[in-house]
């Protein structure tokens, strides 16, 4: 595969498995890299955000002359049907392999034919198929919009190591049109890069690297800059600035589809109160909604696993009664993640025979050490050997089908695990902290799981248990998912976190809990999966997929967090049936008075001191201090 | 009123009061005990001996199943004091039934607990519970439910012959005398508490009987006239004011007590045991309620044989029964006779009625079985 990736060379010269969203700063590398290329994309199987694939070739197809602005009707001259073509046509023809007739009937000539083909701007592909981008309605949009831009700033805020400060607003514009404006205090981002972050898409600078981070393919906010324009007409807004002593580049951007390209409708330089940072506002067309999948809630889930984050939420129901502020709870930035090389056990075919032809390694040893973590001198000899490949064979003339026996091989020698400190945890104690402020419960705890491996890829999990107090006994538990601190909204029933969370005795541990089903009571459970590479069921991003390993570490931590909160449940049910022992004795023992009073004969303040040194005496051995 | 009868009405009195008195002392000795521990800052207890068969052993001496001496404390602590509390409301009221001469049942005591407010009970069971605790709590003061005015509710047995039953009116304080030959066809009716009774008789033994029909016969006939004896109908296995009844007029007036009743495991086993030697259920009751001056006059298994008597196939249940008896029962474990003489009827494999004997004529067992024998008395079976 990729044998014309010549031209790609440059960008996918990084380990490529991992993707990145745009991100709201300047990211040279991948400008550099990825803004040339505007060529017949390799023949790479697929989109890369469909399948994570080694492509690092920004496939931004064959330029059309055609400027107009973006809009959904074909442009005059093009004809219809190319438009309309299913999914795996396009990709077919996004992907760039050979052209092929379309048997549409005999009235056609391949001539005929071949004027109707045409390449599909990548724009144009994810406009016609929102849903794959988490569009899919208008409630969904909306918070699909705050999140890829919450991800982008919080992303940039900590790679540039400032402590992240954000204001997240949404203003009503009519029933169903809002405007997004998501503002932060990040490094801000150079004027010649603004366009392309947020205009055009599967611009990025994450999805070349493995390591933890939130985005990963640079869709996200051109995606949602794309659906406001889509439903609205109305551009992207930016405002950002990058120092105090440079002005603040404002500008309105639209993305034109047809060529994947951002387009400028006017720019200016703005006085603004932030020394450095970025606003973006996206006009859109969507459904507020309260409860669930509301943005509070989503923001209050990010507060959680972000807790050195400080998110400031202007809601457009007035009723809300003003900004809603999530303050942070750690008084530093998490220790940022470390990139790794891939290890050879996680590695795909494809993608070790893309790094194959890529490496500037001169022969086969050299390759696996230099381009894998934990492969020794040693461990590549016996790969080689395995193989049956020579370890002085030079990498770019292995064949496919040595390409196969090593890979083989590669999963078949015994390897030392990954490293694990490039994961950043949130923290047993931060992750507390959040939990402490951000709900309203009687008990907290927090577990972090020691990092662990699958499938070569390093992970950690943390779970977070909040209990009691304003949370609803009657109800099934909220279980907050998470994917490198970022919350996982929909697809519940498919994801691993659920999964193993339903796999847990949860009656073990004093709640209810229907056969199959997610446990009942007032309860909070805070999931976080961190990975240098999340494995997501598909692209939407929406379920952690059931790896063994993720989910018997899962279960481990939820069953610790389990073991701690029927301590607690066990110490309220005790203290409850303390209490309902203490007025036991407040109800019967004047009746021992009055029984001892009636046989004996007793006056009353007798009595009364009978009852009132009995009392004592129960009470001292109540509390343990008994005499005997 | 003669003199005579002035001084045993005087008797009576006085001896009712002393119990009266002795069992009131007891119940404010118990109060006491647990006020003076109170006051020592020490949490209180009473004692209860155990009521579980492990604790009830057969006595030879006294010939009876008596409870053990171990016993099970319960402190006040705030796990009891409920009960604890409904424990010392009923011994209270146990006293005020004493000294204003009433007396309650079980149902009565339940409802009484109404007043109580917190400490009132909301079931049955549950107070009765509570009565079985204290019953068990004096009875190792020999001192019975019945003496607590605490009575069953159901009554005892009929009884006819040569018994005057001085009876003393709670009210009036006038002994009443009853004469158990002047009930003509009828007979006296055994109250539900003896407690206050005494008794005044010439007979020579008491003929405990199984069932209302024979004693019908024998009373029709005054049979108790030519035996010189006290018939007293137990109507199945006797109540505790029937078994109370025969124990105090054997004890007072020194005079045996014969059972006739069916030959078949459950009048041998279940009605005649119990008369005898009490229930091992209720061991703590047995001193009380037990007649161990009792021997059993027939229907022996070998009475089938030398009467010639029609009889009936063992039923499942009786072989079951019987056996037990021979196994387990500490009683017939006992006595080497018992055990030939269950043999003997599991071998035969048979029973008889009392009432069989009409076979040879209705009051054969008047004029022949009986005094035949009685003649015998010596060589009943224990």
């Amino acid at each position: 595969m990729n044998t014309s990736g010549r031209s790609n060379r440059k960008s996918s010269s990084l380990p490529a498995r991992t993707a990145g969203a745009g991100p709201l700063f300047a990211a040279p590398v991948a400008a550099t890299g990825a803004a040339l290329p505007m060529l017949t994309p390799s023949p790479v199987a697929a989109l890369p955000m469909l399948t994570p694939s080694p492509v690092a070739a920004l496939p931004t197809l064959t330029p059309s002359p055609v400027t107009a602005l973006p809009t959904l009707t074909p442009s005059p001259g093009i004809p219809a049907a190319a438009l309309d073509q299913p999914v795996s046509r396009a990709v077919e023809a996004a992907s760039g392999l050979a052209p092929r007739p379309r048997r549409e009937g005999p009235r056609l000539t391949a001539a005929d034919m071949a004027g109707r083909q045409r390449e599909i701007s990548i724009s144009e592909f994810f406009a016609k198929n929102r849903h794959l981008l988490g569009f899919d309605n208008p409630s969904k949009a909306l918070l699909t919009t705050v999140k890829e831009a919450v991800d982008n700033s919080l992303d940039a805020c900590e790679e540039a190591g400032l402590m992240p400060d954000l204001q997240v607003e949404i203003h009503r514009l009519s029933e169903d049109r809002f405007r997004v404006a998501v503002q932060d205090n990040g490094p801000g981002i150079v004027k010649s890069q603004v366009p392309k972050i947020f205009a055009r898409l599967l611009y990025g600078s994450k999805f070349h690297t493995l390591k933890q981070s939130r985005g990963q393919q640079g869709i996200g906010i051109s995606a949602a800059g794309m659906y406001g324009l889509i439903t609205t007409g109305k551009p992207v807004v930016i405002t950002s600035r990058t120092g105090k002593n440079r002005p603040a580049y404002h500008c309105e951007l639209v993305i034109n589809t047809k060529k994947n390209e951002p387009e400028i409708l006017g720019d200016c330089e703005v006085e603004w109160e932030l020394e450095h940072g970025t606003r973006v506002e996206i006009t859109l067309q969507g459904t507020y909604k309260k409860g669930r999948h509301s943005v509070d809630g989503y923001l209050r889930q990010v507060a959680i696993a972000n807790p050195h984050a400080r998110i400031t939420y202007v809601s457009p129901d007035p009723d809300d009664g003003g900004p809603m502020i999530f303050e942070r709870v750690a008084l530093g930035l998490p220790p940022e993640p470390v990139e790794i090389k891939p290890h050879p056990y996680g590695v795909e075919l494809g993608v070790l025979l893309k790094m194959l032809k890529d490496t500037k390694a001169r022969n086969l040893s050299a390759f696996l050490q230099a381009e894998f973590s934990r492969v020794t001198l040693r461990v590549a000899a016996e790969i080689s050997e395995r193989a049956g490949l020579s370890a002085g064979a030079r990498p770019h003339q292995v064949s496919h089908e040595g390409g196969e026996r090593l890979h083989a091989a590669m999963n078949a020698v015994k390897i030392m695990a990954p490293p694990t400190n490039c994961i950043s945890p949130i923290g047993e104690e931060l992750l507390l902290g959040a939990l402490q402020q951000d709900l309203h419960a009687d008990f907290y705890t927090t577990v972090t799981r020691p990092p662990s491996v699958y499938r070569g890829n390093p992970f950690q999990v943390e779970v977070g248990l909040a209990y009691g107090g304003g949370l609803s006994a009657d109800d099934t538990v909220s279980l907050f998912r998470y994917a490198n601190r970022v919350p996982l909204q929909y697809q519940q029933s498919a994801c691993a976190i659920t999964k193993a969370t339903i796999g847990v005795d949860w009656k073990k541990y004093h709640l209810t809990q229907p056969r199959g089903a997610l446990p009942v009571g007032p309860l909070v459970l805070v999931v976080h999966v961190a990975s240098v590479w999340v494995p997501f069921t598909s692209e939407s991003k929406e379920a952690v997929a059931h790896y063994p390993e993720i989910i018997k570490e899962i279960r481990l931590g939820l069953l610790e967090a389990g073991r701690r909160v029927a301590l607690h449940i066990g110490r309220v049910r005790r203290d409850r049936e303390e209490g309902k022992r203490f007025s036991y004795i407040q109800k019967y023992i004047p009746h021992v008075g009055i029984a001892l009073q009636e046989i004996l004969a007793l006056s009353d303040p007798d009595r009364e001191t009978l009852v009132e040194v009995l009392t004592g005496v129960l009470e001292r051995s109540r509390s343990g201090g008994d005499e005997t | 009123m003669s003199a005579a009868k002035q001084d045993r009405t005087k008797e009576i009195r006085e001896r009712n009061r002393k119990l009266d008195e002795q069992t009131v002392l007891l119940i404010k000795k118990t109060a006491s005990d647990i006020h003076r521990k109170v006051l020592a800052r020490h949490k209180p207890d009473l004692k209860f001996p155990v009521r579980a068969l492990s604790n009830v052993s057969y006595s030879e001496k006294r010939g009876y199943l008596e409870i053990g001496t171990q016993k099970k404390v319960r402190t006040l602590t705030v796990s009891t004091v409920k009960t604890f509390a409904q424990t010392l409301r009923m011994m209270s009221l146990s006293k005020s039934l004493i000294e204003t001469g009433d007396f309650a049942t079980k149902r009565d005591a339940y409802y009484q607990s109404k007043n109580w407010g917190e400490a009132m009970f909301h079931d049955q069971p549950e107070s009765d519970t509570v009565m079985d605790d204290i019953e068990a709590l004096f009875s190792v003061h020999q001192v019975s439910r019945e003496q607590l005015r605490f009575i069953p509710d159901e009554h005892g047995g009929a009884v006819a012959g040569e018994l005057v039953v001085l009876d003393p009116d709670p009210d009036t304080g006038v002994v009443e005398r009853i004469d158990c030959t002047r009930f003509g066809s009828g007979a006296y009716s055994i109250p539900s508490s003896v407690e206050g009774l005494s008794f005044e008789t010439s007979a020579s033994f008491v003929l405990a009987i199984e069932t209302g029909g024979m004693f019908q016969r024998l009373q029709s006939h005054k049979f108790w006239k030519t035996a010189n004896c006290i018939l007293v109908s137990m109507g199945g296995v006797p109540t505790r004011a029937t078994r109370r009844f025969i124990r105090r007029l054997a004890d007072e007036k020194s005079i045996p007590v014969y059972a006739f009743v069916d030959c078949d495991p459950y009048g041998i086993s279940n009605i005649y045991r119990t008369l005898k030697v009490g229930s091992g259920n209720a061991a703590h009751i047995n001193q009380f309620f037990c007649v161990p001056q009792a021997h059993f006059l027939g229907v022996t298994p070998q009475d089938i044989v030398d009467w010639k008597l029609p009889t009936h196939p063992l039923k499942e249940v009786d072989i079951k029964r019987a056996k037990d008896a021979i196994k387990n029962d500490p009683f017939f474990q006992q006595h080497q006779t018992w055990q030939k003489a269950m043999n003997q009827l599991l071998k035969m494999g048979v029973r008889a009625e009392q009432q069989a004997l009409a076979k040879w004529g209705l009051n054969y067992v008047i004029d022949e079985y009986l005094p035949a024998k009685l003649k015998a008395a010596g060589k009943f079976l224990p």
